[in-house]
């Protein structure tokens, strides 16, 4: 379990999903609640798609399938996404 | 703003290699013409897509090595590849790829692993191996903005031969203007030189980093189990886990 990467190996294909880099923004995991960037996620990259589970709980916050025309964002662990936008 | 939104996105371009650069035997810097290349801040990586005329497809992140700045007409983009003997990607950077051939990548990518020239605060460094890309970058930029925030490097190689940029690292050093680098060497240290090889250690990071009291920012990067032990060890030292960035990579989806 210990072969991961970190979150911010996502900035590249979630840049391609959204025009904020969802990297910087801190996420509240579903299952104990721990808010912590989502760079910071602990990112399994070897099966079809990418899997990124909370640093403390290890519980499954982000799973991002990117096929060659399409893609499939599971973002049930997160139960809240804090973003960094221009001032309104 | 949907617009901006749009625009916002990433998109891949077309590169091409201007220059290549020998730093060890196994490590090549390519120096990337990037027509419209935006700039960078340091610390952010670049994703690079190799296509065979199959359409096959191969996709790895680099970290960006030079520093980087906004200023000036076209800002350079460099990367530091490290060759891996069984990498699907690497050998083509390394071996094949030719200056004037293109590269497809897109980028700056990443938002967090990054450090602002701008920032006051003492920094402290900590590469295994290539993990020295990304915070070298950092330490360009540091010197290309004139700034003198006290810097300190530690590097961690397996041999002086597999260091990278360690002309430049001592040249900096020896201008005295608050970079300092320590090495640990893994598995042997210079010939003559007396010195003892380790692993990353409480001991290496109290003499050759911060004081917890001094809330440097910290920077980590390597592989996965390197950053572990540091990230680790630099909690243990009192330093602040919110203060350190760290960022792994492996053979799969990392720099391979």
């Amino acid at each position: 379990m210990s072969n991961h990467l970190d979150g911010n190996m996502l900035a590249g294909v979630l840049g391609e999903l959204f025009a904020v880099d969802v990297t910087t923004a801190v996420g509240r995991c579903a299952s104990c609640g721990t808010s912590a960037v989502i760079a910071q996620a602990h990112v399994y990259p070897g099966g079809p798609g990418l899997v990124a589970r909370c640093p403390v709980c290890a519980e499954v916050v982000l799973r991002l399938v990117r096929g060659p025309d399409r893609a499939w964002l599971d973002l049930r662990g997160v139960t809240c996404l804090q973003l960094a936008v221009p001032p309104a | 703003m949907a617009r901006a939104a749009v625009l916002g996105r990433l998109s891949w371009r077309v590169a091409g290699l201007a220059a290549v650069r020998d730093e060890t035997p196994t490590a090549r810097t390519l120096v990337l013409a990037v027509p419209g290349w935006p700039g960078h801040l340091p610390g952010q990586h670049v994703d690079v897509r190799l296509t065979a005329a199959d359409g096959y497809s191969a996709q790895r992140s680099y970290s960006i090595a030079s520093a980087g700045g906004r200023n000036g007409p076209e800002p350079s983009l460099e990367l530091t590849v490290q060759r891996l003997a069984d990498g699907e990607v690497s050998p083509y950077l390394t071996q094949v790829l030719s200056v004037g051939d293109p590269l497809e990548l897109r980028g700056p990518i990443g938002g967090w692993f990054v450090w602002e020239p701008a920032d006051d605060q003492p920094v402290l460094l900590v590469a295994g191996g290539s993990g020295i890309v990304p915070l070298m970058a950092m330490i360009r930029a540091r010197a290309a903005a004139g700034r003198r925030q006290p810097f300190r490097l530690i590097y961690s190689v397996r041999d002086p031969g597999t260091a990278l940029y360690a002309a430049e690292l001592a040249e900096q050093e020896k201008a005295g203007d608050g970079l300092t680098v320590s090495y640990i060497y893994t598995r042997a240290a210079p010939a003559g030189s007396g010195l003892p090889t380790g692993r990353i250690s409480g001991r290496v990071i109290a003499a050759a980093g911060f004081p917890a009291a001094r809330a440097p920012a910290v920077f980590v990067c390597g592989p996965t189990g390197f950053v572990e032990a540091a990230a680790d060890l630099l909690i243990d030292a009192g330093h602040d886990p919110r203060a350190i960035k760290t960022e792994r990579f492996g053979p799969s989806g990392g720099q391979s």
